[in-house]
């Protein structure tokens, strides 16, 4: 029987900023050139995520979408997403759906959204007056396997807690918060990070990975036969010269 | 609508004896420094000088760009948007010149404080007096709370507003607030010519001065049911309910209202019907003025509903400084696109046409317009992320690249970001070895033009690598320089 790959899109009408569905064209496409269906669901306001999807994700918004979305995301899909999470699904947040997956976002003008608090951290919106991080952003992953490569633009600082790791150092670029040289997090299976571009199509091994890991609670020992990457590779110099590094860094 | 009679008007600003003729040192020294930088600037191979200009005279004198623009007889228009300014500001200023006025206007994409002022200068002499005698300018979303007070328009254009540039602006809703804080600087009598199809501008103009001139398309045979996922207005900017639109033409334009608090699509007072779209060729439709219930024919050779708006606007900017309906809609026909806006270049008898991309929804109806002829052998996309092209080159996951699979043979992709390019358009469905990455804009553009085998070739360009394959196409002789158009 072919396998399936089952992704859930939370408010691809609210988090959508910056190409986030290029994020799930990528884990899609990637899965179905390997010969894995792909079955997609999109949840948006007043939907309820099921809980039984292999992987979840969630962009970036407007400040406005962002409130609308958050507190959507608090009544509604705070308990389908923790149970996925406990049973091993994967969990993408990117950008603003970052800080929404972790204990609450505070504005500079006060009024916490609220996150769902599967991942320890927190974020502040130091003022109107405190710059945007914005611009090419390139992270060593912690461990292994090649830099990630994207493009940031957020106006809040996120700090870590002791229950989530940052999913990579600093390498060019601002991260979490500017300061501490951490960008993104991630606990067991759910990753959070400002990597936009979008994340996945110029860091294909990250993209391989969460797909693995998606499916390997229902297809144990699954493997992902090799992709050319020619035009990835070209995608990535691209970025890692604008920056300052060499191809192939 | 009430139109002044403007054509014969004298300056509206209560200019005449105030003393604008009497020499000012200092504006004197500006305008000579400002021009001797651009005679340098040129000199040097450095470009036309359309900034530099006036960030030297604005050092000299700060108030340069009021000192100047309120010696213009007939006072000023500023045009502002995502999409289409330069073209907006171009037919207008052709209408106008058709009119037998003389249009003082910034050089393409030159809408910042500089580029205003850059132009200015350029068409003064060192004692500050105009040649000519109305000024239309561009002017850059975030830049109109900046230069409104200064040039104090009689006229105001805002075409649209969609998620550009992000990492210049920030968010969409922070230039909607821009320019409803820019309402002290506005004049009472100011003519609000505003798009009335999208709800952000609907929303942003609301709380200005001046009288609202609303303008839309009225033809559901070619609008769209449902709003293309690019769109940006989905939820009510008052209160967060969804929009409800029974039509759509362009990304988020349309018929829109907003069930949660009754905000809805102010009644057009210039509407576009009787659509007939001769893409890629132009279009032909009627202009219907309410207040008057005067209608006029217009033929432009400018292609896409997304040009039926900049028509729209610019016939009804025209009618609010008193050029009678007829006469500016016989003056568009004779248009000719301005600058890498659909404008056609002849190499070695071979057509190439440019077509600027910014954003989504404007890459899509390019998209829809060079494939409204049927399948293509090639076409040529060249992105780059420089400041003026937008360093994020994010959006490019939000433009339905699936238009081109099974409808162009191969895509050519070149400049800064062309990886990233050829990657959208691989995961869009088209295979890798249809894509060729051809970094050199020359290489490209040649490789390109033997693809396309004889027929016209389709070039889209972001905006400074559309500068770059101008600077190779002058380079053969086919085009003039940027600062000679
Ligand atoms: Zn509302």
């Amino acid at each position: 029987m072919t396998p399936v790959l089952r992704i859930c899109h939370l408010y691809p009408d609210l988090l959508n900023l910056y190409g986030d569905r290029g994020n799930i064209m990528v884990l899609a496409q990637r899965a179905r050139w390997r010969g894995v269906d792909v079955a997609i669901v999109e949840v948006t306001l007043g939907g309820t995520a099921p809980s039984d999807a292999d992987l979840y994700f969630l962009g970036g918004g407007e400040d406005r979408q962002q409130r609308i979305a958050a507190d959507d995301l608090a009544a509604r899909q705070g308990g389908p997403l923790t149970d996925a999470a406990a049973a091993g699904a994967v969990v993408l947040g990117v950008c603003g759906g970052y800080q929404l997956l972790g204990r609450f976002y505070r504005p500079a003008g006060g009024g916490d959204l609220p996150g769902v608090g599967l991942l320890d951290l927190w974020t502040e919106h130091p003022g109107a007056g405190s710059p945007r991080l914005i611009g090419n952003l390139v992270v060593q992953p912690a461990g292994d396997g090649p830099a990630l490569i994207g493009f940031e633009n957020h106006g809040g600082r996120t700090y870590l807690g002791p229950g989530a790791r940052p999913l990579g150092r600093v390498v060019s670029g601002f991260g979490n918060n500017g300061r501490d040289g951490g960008e993104g997090a991630v606990a067991a299976r759910v990753y959070g990070t400002y990597l936009h571009g979008p994340l996945l199509p110029k860091n294909p091994v990250f993209a391989d990975r969460l797909i693995r890991e998606a499916m390997e609670r229902r297809y144990p020992g699954c493997e992902l036969a090799p992709l050319p990457e020619v035009l990835e590779e070209q995608a990535r110099a691209s970025v890692l010269t604008r920056t300052g590094r060499p191809a192939g860094a | 609508m009430r139109i002044a009679d403007a054509e014969h008007a004298a300056a509206p600003r209560g200019a005449g004896p105030r003393g604008e003729e009497r020499v000012r040192p200092r504006l004197t020294a500006a305008i000579a420094l400002g021009k001797a930088t651009a005679t340098l600037s040129r000199a040097l191979g450095w470009g036309g000088g359309t900034t530099v200009p006036g960030r030297v005279a604005r050092v000299v004198e700060p108030n340069v760009v009021a000192l100047l623009s309120a010696r213009l007889r007939l006072g000023s228009v500023v045009v502002a948007g995502t999409n289409g300014k330069t073209t907006t500001a171009h037919l207008l200023a052709h209408i106008m010149r058709a009119r037998g006025r003389s249009p003082v206007h910034n050089r393409a994409g030159a809408n910042l404080a500089a580029g205003i002022a850059s132009a200015l200068v350029a068409h003064a002499d060192v004692l500050g007096r105009p040649r000519g005698d109305l000024g239309i300018f561009e002017v850059d979303e975030a830049t109109v709370p900046r230069v409104v007070p200064a040039i104090a328009p009689r006229t105001a254009v805002f075409l649209n507003l969609f998620r550009d540039q992000l990492d210049r602006y920030g968010e969409i809703d922070a230039i909607a607030g821009l320019w409803r804080s820019g309402g002290a600087g506005w004049a009472r009598d100011l003519g609000v010519v505003a798009n009335a199809d999208d709800p952000l501008v609907a929303d942003a103009v609301r709380d200005l001065p001046g009288r609202l001139v609303p303008f839309g398309i009225e033809d559901e045979r070619h609008g769209r049911p449902a709003l293309e996922h690019t769109a940006e207005a989905r939820y009510c900017y008052r209160c967060g309910t969804a929009y409800v639109y029974t039509v759509t033409y362009f990304g988020h334009m349309g018929r829109w209202r907003c069930p949660g608090c009754g905000a809805a699509r102010p009644e057009p007072e210039f509407t576009a019907c009787d659509l007939a779209p001769l893409a890629p060729d132009g279009s032909e439709f009627a202009i219907r003025e309410r207040e008057t219930g005067g209608v006029a024919r217009v033929r432009t050779v400018l292609p896409g509903l997304y040009n039926v708006y900049n028509v729209l606007a610019a016939v009804a900017a025209a009618r609010s400084l008193g050029v009678p309906l007829d006469a500016a809609a016989a003056a568009v026909a004779s248009f000719a696109p301005a600058f890498g806006r659909a404008e056609r270049v002849l190499v070695d008898g071979r057509e190439v046409r440019l077509l600027l991309v910014k954003n989504p929804a404007g890459f899509n109806e390019v998209l829809r317009v060079v494939l409204s002829e049927g399948p293509l052998p090639v076409v040529l996309i060249a992105i780059n992320d420089r400041t003026a092209d937008g360093r994020d080159v994010s959006w490019l996951w939000d433009v339905d690249a699936e238009m081109l699979v099974g409808r162009a043979t191969r895509a050519v992709v070149t400049g800064l970001r062309a990886g990233d390019m050829a990657l959208r358009l691989h995961y869009a469905g088209l295979p890798r070895d249809a894509i060729e990455v051809e970094p050199a804009y020359d290489h490209a553009l040649r490789r390109a033009l033997d693809l396309a085998a004889g027929g016209r070739l389709y070039v889209l360009p972001t905006y400074t690598a559309m500068l770059a394959l101008r600077a190779v196409l002058q380079r053969w002789g086919v085009v003039r320089g940027f600062w000679e158009t």
